[in-house]
This record gives structure tokens, C-alpha cells and sequence, in this order.
């Protein structure tokens, strides 16, 4: 059969694919070895979460072309949605990995249904004001899930809004708590998991880029108003982008939810965002091997850097700067092709020699 | 019924009327040139007939159906396709597939059949690509079929932008400037690839052309914009020796 | 009618922190087409400087203020040519990200430097009057309508100065040479170039007069809200970033009515509706608003070239 993608994107994703395998299996043997710390064991799960942000982030960004500053939004919509629906089955579904499955789809569902509702109005904006809008829709849901109480009892579940007035009955307990967040979760996030969900995610991701609508969106990326003279139909290829990447976040955030001791709304914030849109940028936009290497690398950078204790965020930032002028700046980038040439010069003749 | 009937088409910008009172009939088939100074507003005409600019006044009408003032996307869907004054390709994407976003309404298949990889995907694409390639073939473009388009030379990618609007099955294809920057083999190529493409699928082309060799060579009639307004129109003789269009566009002995 | 007219006093003094903040934001968008995230650690760094100025030396406030603003302009022109300069022709999401890079940055620095106790800082909007008997009384405010309504010094003077800077900056880019050539600049670096403007002088003088305005607001900001740790700047910045893009990037007068409003805005939801949804709502009117007027309201409708 013929290839129907160009031999170099097929490459590309196979490798991605296959660093992912080769990565989880490599952890996997070195945990079972007792060779990893027990921070760095706790840190795998939260990795997986924070890869498959910048999963989706990069759809939105690197794919659509949609700069979103408000992407922990979503995903603290998957770890609150998560994480109540997984402590309401506590008693009901005892096994963790299926309350995990049923936290991770409930997240998945209710962000994805999120960015129907946020992309509908925002879509239409461009540029810069899009992503103040977006900004601000993570702000908002920040606020609400802040504000928000949920208990459960014999009846069922409610919710109050802004103060608790919930009245529990017979057996009741407060789930989420406002302010105070959901407090002890009961763990059940694993790596495997995490694992799957990032192999999952690569293959929609993939699969809808090589597709016809995948092109429909990149060409919006590329050029607007000549999507819309061959006919593509803006918002619903822009929705299209915009609610999968939220799935893909409320999928993550169920995940990184399920890993957690307790999660509060004002971890999600606005820092959130922008720290998943640092690993895109920094992996290249598009380019999703590299967010999966980038939000790894620098999850893990400031737990490497610990016993620099004080002065490792000074670092990270510091780092973060020279890697972006490194990457980014038109005159490195000269400086680096012309060092290229020199080095394919060098070893040409080597080999003409040798 | 002509295919496309314009009746009393205007724009206002503010206080600038950038188009007025512009009257159009293009038969099915016909080549059409729109001609004119620069500034004249040909180009806010091909906008106002794409969709790009809602009209201020008058009616547009495509093959009977009344298209004034439609987004874009959708006037593309009833039959009108275009290429712009300065070229609007998909630059990271490859030459095939700028066609085949071409062919997005034409071979067409869900979101979810794509994502899962089912069986019609693989028919459709397979479809996609021998009709992207047929067209890549007509421009001579098919051996860079895999190259990024913003790779190609200026004279190509203006053959890829004809070739993507063509992907859309249009009945009137709208060319602004086609022949800009090309050496006079590659316009005589040009012309003979419109002629062809109009005699192979029997759609009517409305082009803006400056090249006066061009525009007599080809069109088979004329309309000359002066101001947004029609100076003239008639065939290519009749606008040539036309002393109104002499005045004020194609200069005197 | 009166708690009205405190809360509309009020929201307008936060408001233009907002514009003066927004100014800077605007004013380097519309010159170099970025948004410098670290704006609003500049302006923790300014309150810093005159904290220790003024409270740890003893030094006269006047001569605190100017110190800020001393050391924020250096700071900004040193930041704009080490880490913005060299990504200038690179795609704007690189920029974005180092200036993130250079907010990280300035935030730990300021940690390690200063730790994260938080400092008081000194209110010196005040009046000190002599009594008769030899004590001293410290006015903050004046009283209206019997006591029933009372203004801070610092309220007023924040919109005094917000209003001079205004006036200040317009007649600067209207009727001075180097205010025309950050104009020229913002519409056209390359045209600009070719008349002879020195487009990197007239960068680093935007960057400057940004962090200098700054270095007010911390100050302003602080007189308000006295409580000083390294993240002070940073929820302020990014609610002046929306009031800018509230206004419309780009344009000066847009970036002083989005502060207004949304300073306005902000004191009226927390005073009426609730504390601790007021953010929300803040951002929530932004949403609105950007729908209606997608350019933001003072903004340019640019019409793309087709």
C-alpha cells in the first residue's frame, strides 16, 4: 500500500511513539529497581500530566495557531471533576483503576464541554485578543471552582455556590470545599496510566493532523483568508482544534488530580498556563516530541536542581532565557547554520581522506 | 440567464466610495478581463464578489442564486474561487497538500473517521490524492508535489494558488494578477494554461491583468474601471481603440 | 450616595495604577509588537527601591521615588537589550516567552534578595501637622460632608498624577522630535529607519520611559496597599496587560480609559457583589466587552489587506 504521508512526518510520529515506549519502559525497570528516589518516583505521574498539557497546548498553539494563556483552566476543570466524581465512587467502585478510568473520562467530557462553551464566543477574535480572552476565561473558572462547595450523602450530591449551605444528611461528607479544595484523595493515578493516556493522546493528535480536517485547521493556521476561499468553514474547524486540546488538558488535570494528596483552584492559575506554554514554545510549535521532551525536562529540572536549593528557580529562569535566544534569536540561529556548515565541512573531507 | 449577473454593485469605505454603479455579465465559459488603472477598485470588486467586503449596494447573483453579501467560505461552496494579488498560500504545508485543502469540500469525510483511521479514510485519501495530482499535473507542478510550498519560486507558486482555487470545482474562477512578475514564456504558458483549464472544465474566468498583451491575448471581453466606476466595456478591439480608455489608462501614440 | 461616591473615588485612584502600569504595556506593544510580561515585576522592584530608600535610610520619599525610578529605567534598558533586542526579528511567541523568562527572574531575585517577608511600606502621602501642645498629628486624608466621607491623600494624588502623566506623554509624542519618532517607529520601523530615526535609541527610550511610569505606579501601588512581597507586581501587571488590550493595544488614550474602567469596575464588583468573585467578574466584563468591540474600545479597526 502506498504511503499516503510523506515519509518524513510517518518517521517523525513512529519515533514519537517509540521514545514515549522506550522512556516508560526504562522508568518502569528503574523504579522496579529501587534505582529511583522516592521524589522522582512521585514526580512520573505529574510528568505524564504536564506532557499531556503540553500535548494539548500544542494543538491549540503549534497546530490551530491559537495563542491560549488560560489552558489551566482546563485542566483544573479535569482534576476538580475528576477528582469529585473519583471520591464520590470511593465506597461504590472499589477498584481504583476503573474510578481512575471513569475520573479521567468524567474530566476528558466536562473540559472538553468547557471549551464548547469558551471557543463559541472566543473564537471569533484574532491574535493578541484572543489570548487575553482566554486569559481570562482561566481566571473565571479559577474564581468559580474556588467558590464552590460539593458534599455527598445517602441523597446523592449538592453543590453550593460561594458559601457552604450545604446540609449533609446521614453519612455525609464535604467533597470539595471552596477555598479549601478537595483535601484527602485517595491516590489513583499511575504511571501506567499515565503511560496510556500519552500514547492515547499522541494518536488522535497524530491521526487528526494526517486527515483532512487536521489539514483544514493547519491551513487556518497558515493563512485565514484563504481558508475561507477554498470554502473551509472557520469556527467549526477552530472549535474542532480548540474542544479536543480541552479534552486532551481535562484528561491531563484528572490525571495530575488523581496523583495529588489535595488540589486547591489557585494552583491552576495563570503561572499554570504560562509554565505549559513555556514546554510548547520551547519544544517547537507543532513539534509534539518535543513538548513531550520539554515538559519532562524542565518538571524534573527543578527537583534536579534542588540541592542548588535558593537559588534553582533563579536557574530555571536563567536557563529558560538562554535556551529562547539559543533557540530563537535570528543571529544564533545564523551563528548555529554556519557552525553546521563548517562542522560538514570538516567531516566531508574526513571522509574523502579516511 | 448569465452566469454571474452584478447589478449596481458599490462599496463606501467611510466617506470614500471606493466602488459604484458597476454593472456585470459573465456568460458560463466566457474569459471576462477586468481592466483599469491602479486604485481603480478591481481588486474591492474580486473582495465584494468573494465575500471578503459586504457590498454597500447593489446585488450580486451566481447562477441564479443571490450571493451579495455571504461569508466567504460559503460563496466558495456556491462556485466562486480566487487568487490573490499577493499570494496567500499555506506555506508549511506541502505543495500536494495545498491542493488538498483545495479538495476539502469536494472529497470529504468526518472528523472521527480520520482520528480512528477507518477504512474510508484510506479510500478517500487515496481519491484525494490522485485528483490533487491531476491538477498538480495540468500546472506541471506533480514533481514537487512533496516539497513545502514556500519553497517554490515566485512563478510556481503562483501556477499553485491557480491550481488550489481550481481544486474547489468552481464555475467562475477569479485570477487577480496572475501574470505579475512572470518573463513573457511563462505568460504565453499561462495563457495557454487558462485556455486549457476553461476549455477542460467549462468554467468562466474573470481575471485583473495590467499585461495589455496578456489581457487582448485572452479575454474575450473587457470591462475597463476607472475611479470605481465602469469607464468602458466591450471586446478587446472595441476597448483598445476606445479614446475614454486611451485618456485615461493605456496611454496615447 | 455617599459609600457611591467613596467606592467611584476609589476604583478610579486603583484604575489609574492600572492606566499608568497599562501605559507602559501599551507603549512597548506599540513599538516593538511585544508584550513584556516582566512589566509588572519592574514595578515590585521600583516599590522595593523606595521601600529601602526611604524606610531602611531614611532617605526623603521625593528622593525614593526618584531612585525607583532611576533604577527601573536602567533595569528595563538593560533587560530590553540583553534579552529582547536579539529576538527582534524572531517570531513574537519566542519574545513572549523570554520576557516570561526575565519575570521568573526578577521575582526569585527580589526572594532571595529581600526573602518573601513581607514588608509595610511606608506611608508618606501623609500630612504632618504641629498641635499647639507639641504633639504631632498625621492627616492621611481629608474629610468630606462632616466625616461621613473621607479621601486619602494617596487616592488623590494617584489620580493627580495619573492625569499629569497623561497630559505629560501625549503632549511628548505629539509635539517633541523623539516622541514622533516613537510613533514613526510603531508604524514603521523600516520607513522610520530611512528617514533617519535610530530605531534602537528610540526602543530603548520607550522601554525606559515604560519602566520610569512603572516605577510611579509601584510606588502609587503600594501607598494604597501597603503590603510589599516579590509577587506584589505580579497580579496587578496582568490585570493592567487586559486593561491595555481592554483600551485597545497600541493606543495611549485606550490604555487610560481601560485602567479607569477597570479599576472602576473592580472596587464596585468587590464592594457590591462579592470579594472573592470580583476578579471574575473584572475579566468576565473584558470577555464582554472584546466580543462587542473585538479591536478593544479605543482600538484600531485594522482592515486586513486583501
Amino acid at each position: 500500500m502506498r504511503s499516503l504521508r510523506t515519509n518524513k512526518t510517518l518517521r517523525t510520529n513512529v519515533i514519537t511513539y517509540a521514545v514515549v515506549v522506550a522512556a516508560f519502559v526504562l522508568f518502569q525497570a528503574l523504579g522496579s529497581a529501587g534505582v529511583l528516589s522516592s521524589t522522582m518516583k512521585g514526580q512520573l505521574v505529574p510528568i505524564c500530566a504536564y506532557v499531556l498539557m503540553a500535548l494539548s497546548l500544542n494543538l491549540t498553539v503549534g497546530i490551530l495557531g491559537e495563542l491560549s494563556l488560560g489552558h489551566a483552566g482546563f485542566m483544573s476543570v479535569g482534576a476538580f471533576a475528576g477528582a469529585v466524581t473519583a471520591s464520590a465512587m470511593q465506597d461504590s467502585m472499589p477498584s481504583s483503576a476503573l474510578r481512575l478510568t471513569v475520573a479521567v473520562l468524567v474530566g476528558a467530557v466536562l473540559a472538553a464541554i468547557v471549551g464548547v462553551l469558551i471557543g463559541i464566543p472566543v473564537l471569533r477574535l484574532n491574535g493578541d485578543y484572543l489570548a487575553i480572552v482566554t486569559l481570562a476565561f482561566g481566571e473565571i473558572i479559577k474564581s468559580i471552582v474556588n467558590n464552590l462547595y460539593i458534599g455527598m450523602d445517602a441523597n446523592g450530591l449538592h453543590a453550593s455556590f460561594l458559601n457552604n449551605t450545604i446540609v449533609l444528611g446521614d453519612g455525609g461528607r464535604m467533597i470539595l470545599s471552596g477555598p479549601m479544595g478537595v483535601p484527602g484523595i485517595k491516590k489513583t493515578a499511575t504511571f501506567t496510566a499515565g503511560f496510556i493516556l500519552i500514547l492515547i493522546a499522541l494518536f488522535v493528535i497524530f491521526n487528526l493532523v494526517n486527515s483532512r480536517a487536521g489539514r483544514a485547521i493547519m491551513a487556518l493556521r497558515d493563512n485565514r483568508i484563504a481558508a475561507e476561499s477554498v470554502g473551509i468553514n472557520v469556527t467549526k474547524y477552530k472549535l474542532m482544534a480548540f474542544v479536543i486540546s480541552a479534552a486532551i488538558a481535562g484528561a491531563g488535570g484528572a490525571l495530575y488530580g488523581q496523583a495529588q494528596n489535595a488540589i486547591i483552584a489557585t494552583k491552576f492559575d495563570f503561572n499554570t498556563s504560562i509554565l505549559i506554554l513555556v514546554f510548547v514554545v520551547l519544544g517547537g510549535m507543532g513539534n509534539m516530541l518535543g513538548s513531550i521532551l520539554a515538559a519532562a525536562l524542565l518538571t524534573v529540572l527543578p527537583e534536579l536542581l534542588r540541592s542548588l536549593n535558593d537559588y534553582r528557580m533563579l536557574i530555571y529562569a536563567i536557563v529558560l532565557i538562554l535556551m529562547m535566544l539559543f533557540n530563537s534569536a535570528p543571529a544564533m540561529i545564523q551563528w548555529r547554520e554556519q557552525m553546521t556548515e563548517k562542522l560538514r565541512e570538516k567531516f566531508g573531507k574526513e571522509k574523502k581522506e579516511g | 440567464m448569465a452566469l454571474l449577473e452584478v447589478s449596481n454593485l458599490g462599496i463606501a469605505f467611510g466617506g470614500l466610495q471606493a466602488v459604484s454603479q458597476l454593472d456585470l455579465k459573465i456568460e458560463k465559459g466566457q474569459l471576462y478581463g477586468l481592466i483599469g488603472p491602479n486604485g481603480a477598485g478591481k481588486t474591492t470588486v474580486f473582495n465584494m464578489l468573494t465575500g471578503v467586503y459586504k457590498p454597500t449596494e447593489g446585488d450580486i447573483i451566481l447562477d441564479g442564486k443571490n450571493i451579495t453579501g455571504l461569508p466567504p467560505a460559503t460563496i466558495n461552496q456556491a462556485g466562486i474561487a480566487r487568487t490573490f494579488q499577493n499570494i496567500r498560500l499555506f506555506n508549511d504545508l506541502t505543495v500536494l497538500d495545498n491542493v488538498k485543502v483545495g479538495l476539502h469540500n469536494q472529497v470529504r469525510y468526518p472528523m472521527w473517521t480520520g482520528v480512528l483511521r477507518l477504512p474510508s479514510f484510506y479510500t478517500k485519501e487515496r481519491e484525494m490524492n490522485k485528483q490533487a495530482m491531476k491538477l498538480l499535473k495540468i500546472f506541471d507542478l506533480d514533481k514537487e508535489a512533496k516539497l513545502k510550498a514556500s519553497s517554490l519560486p515566485y512563478g510556481k507558486q503562483r501556477k499553485l494558488e491557480i491550481a488550489r482555487a481550481l481544486a474547489t470545482n468552481p464555475k467562475l474562477l477569479l485570477l487577480d494578477e496572475p501574470a505579475a512578475g512572470m518573463n513573457p514564456n511563462e505568460t504565453a504558458e499561462l495563457m495557454n494554461t487558462i485556455k486549457f483549464v476553461r476549455d477542460t472544465f467549462g468554467i468562466a474566468v474573470l481575471l485583473i491583468e495590467h499585461d495589455m498583451n496578456f489581457v487582448m491575448g485572452i479575454c474575450e471581453y473587457i470591462t475597463v474601471l476607472n475611479y470605481g466606476r465602469e469607464l468602458a466595456q466591450g471586446t478587446g478591439d472595441a476597448v483598445r481603440n476606445n479614446p475614454k480608455v486611451i485618456a485615461a489608462y493605456l496611454g496615447g501614440d | 450616595m455617599l459609600t457611591f461616591l467613596n467606592h467611584l473615588i476609589n476604583g478610579i485612584s486603583l484604575g489609574s495604577v492600572y492606566a499608568i502600569i497599562a501605559l507602559g504595556y501599551t507603549m512597548v506593544y506599540g513599538i516593538a509588537k511585544m508584550l513584556n510580561f516582566a512589566h509588572g515585576d519592574i514595578i515590585m522592584v521600583g516599590a522595593y527601591i523606595c521601600f529601602f530608600a526611604v524606610s531602611t535610610f531614611g532617605l526623603p520619599p521625593i528622593v525614593g521615588v526618584l531612585l525607583a525610578m532611576v533604577v527601573c529605567t536602567v533595569l528595563g534598558m538593560v533587560i530590553e537589550r540583553l534579552a529582547y533586542k536579539p529576538l527582534r526579528s524572531a517570531p513574537s511567541l519566542a519574545v513572549l516567552i523570554t520576557a516570561i523568562g526575565v519575570s521568573y527572574f526578577l521575582q526569585n531575585a527580589a526572594q532571595l534578595l529581600w526573602t518573601s517577608n513581607p514588608k509595610i511600606f511606608p506611608s508618606f502621602l501623609v500630612v504632618t501637622q504641629q498641635n499647639a501642645d507639641g504633639t504631632q498629628t498625621v492627616k492621611s486624608g481629608i474629610q468630606f460632608a462632616g466625616g461621613q466621607l473621607s479621601v486619602s491623600y494617596a487616592t488623590l494624588i494617584t489620580i493627580a498624577v495619573c492625569v499629569v502623566i497623561m497630559l505629560v506623554l501625549t503632549w511628548f509624542t505629539e509635539h517633541t522630535k523623539m516622541g514622533q519618532a516613537i510613533q514613526a517607529c510603531s508604524e514603521d520601523k523600516g520607513a522610520a529607519q530611512l528617514m533617519g530615526i535610530n530605531v534602537n535609541t528610540t526602543i530603548s527610550l520607550t522601554f525606559a520611559i515604560g519602566s520610569a511610569l512603572a516605577a510611579i505606579a509601584g510606588v502609587l501601588l503600594c501607598s494604597a496597599y501597603p503590603t510589599l512581597v516579590p509577587t506584589t507586581g505580579s497580579m496587578p501587571g496582568i490585570k493592567a496587560f487586559t486593561a491595555a488590550v481592554f483600551g485597545g493595544i497600541g493606543s495611549i488614550p485606550g490604555a487610560l480609559l481601560g485602567g479607569i474602567l477597570l479599576g472602576v469596575i473592580e472596587i464596585f464588583a468587590k464592594a457590591y457583589i462579592s470579594t472573592q468573585l470580583s476578579d471574575a467578574i473584572v475579566f468576565a466584563v473584558l470577555i464582554v466587552v472584546l466580543l462587542v468591540r473585538p479591536t478593544g474600545l479605543l482600538g484600531k479597526q485594522v482592515r486586513e489587506k486583501v
